[in-house]
């Protein structure tokens, strides 16, 4: 099981702020967007045709990066602080 | 090296005070603090709300502090962030560096803010007279962190 975590702008849209997914082997971040958009119904767009900026378990990554069960991954809009 | 994140604000005095004492070593003491201002891509802002990502944000600007010590001869270093609703003219950020000699300082606290501004995970939203809209990324923030490329 991987918990997927929503921040921003994104987390508004889908009207979710975490998802649990369950896994069996590691996929990289491409694969397991594509996991999400398969739930369907709001997911089935979810990105719209942006792909957000990801992290796994706290630290920014990019989307060839690896992600095993039990990981926590992050996808938010570019950020906006300070 | 202080790192904060609150959503009760911080006094600059205070601040101020801690980076310096106890500092024989330190001539220089930078800091900078943010507010919420009032006018923002042609809309009047009313409040502003600050989203962050609570497991990330102490792990990412700790990440951003600790460059800033690896490339800058630094004594101490202050990050505070504060996330919540806030009103305008209050204070969302503070960066506060000592160094030795001011150069290092003055660098390292605008290094400091261009990380923060492309990496910390924290998002605003802003509440305008027209409604609620979330503020975009600049890329002018993404061109000021290539003066830091070696």
């Amino acid at each position: 099981m991987i918990r997927v975590l929503f921040f921003g702008k994104l987390r508004e849209r889908l009207h979710c702020s975490e998802l649990n997914l369950a896994i069996e082997q590691p996929l990289n971040l491409n694969e397991l967007c594509e996991c999400i958009t398969q739930q369907g119904g709001k997911w089935s767009q979810w990105m719209q045709g942006n792909k957000p900026l990801a992290a796994i378990n706290q630290t920014m990554v990019s989307f060839d990066s690896q992600v095993k069960p039990g990981d926590e991954v992050a996808f938010f809009p570019p950020v906006t602080g300070g | 090296m202080k790192i904060s994140v609150q959503a009760h604000n911080f006094n600059i005095a205070d601040e101020h005070r801690a980076l310096t004492k106890s500092c024989t070593s330190s001539g220089a003491v930078v800091t900078f603090t943010g507010l919420v201002r009032d006018l923002n891509q042609g809309n009047q802002i009313q409040s502003l709300t600050l989203e962050h990502y609570p497991a990330m944000t102490e792990k990412a600007l700790t990440a951003i502090a600790t460059t800033a010590k690896q490339r800058w001869p630094l004594g101490k270093i202050t990050i505070i962030h504060r996330i919540g609703q806030l009103a305008l003219t209050e204070q969302i950020v503070f960066v506060g560096v000592t160094s030795r000699h001011r150069e290092a300082a003055f660098d390292a606290c605008q290094f400091i803010m261009d990380l923060l501004k492309n990496h910390a995970p924290f998002w605003k939203k802003e509440t305008t007279s027209t409604g609620e809209r979330w503020v975009e990324f600049n890329d002018k923030d993404k061109q000021a962190t290539k003066r830091w490329e070696k």
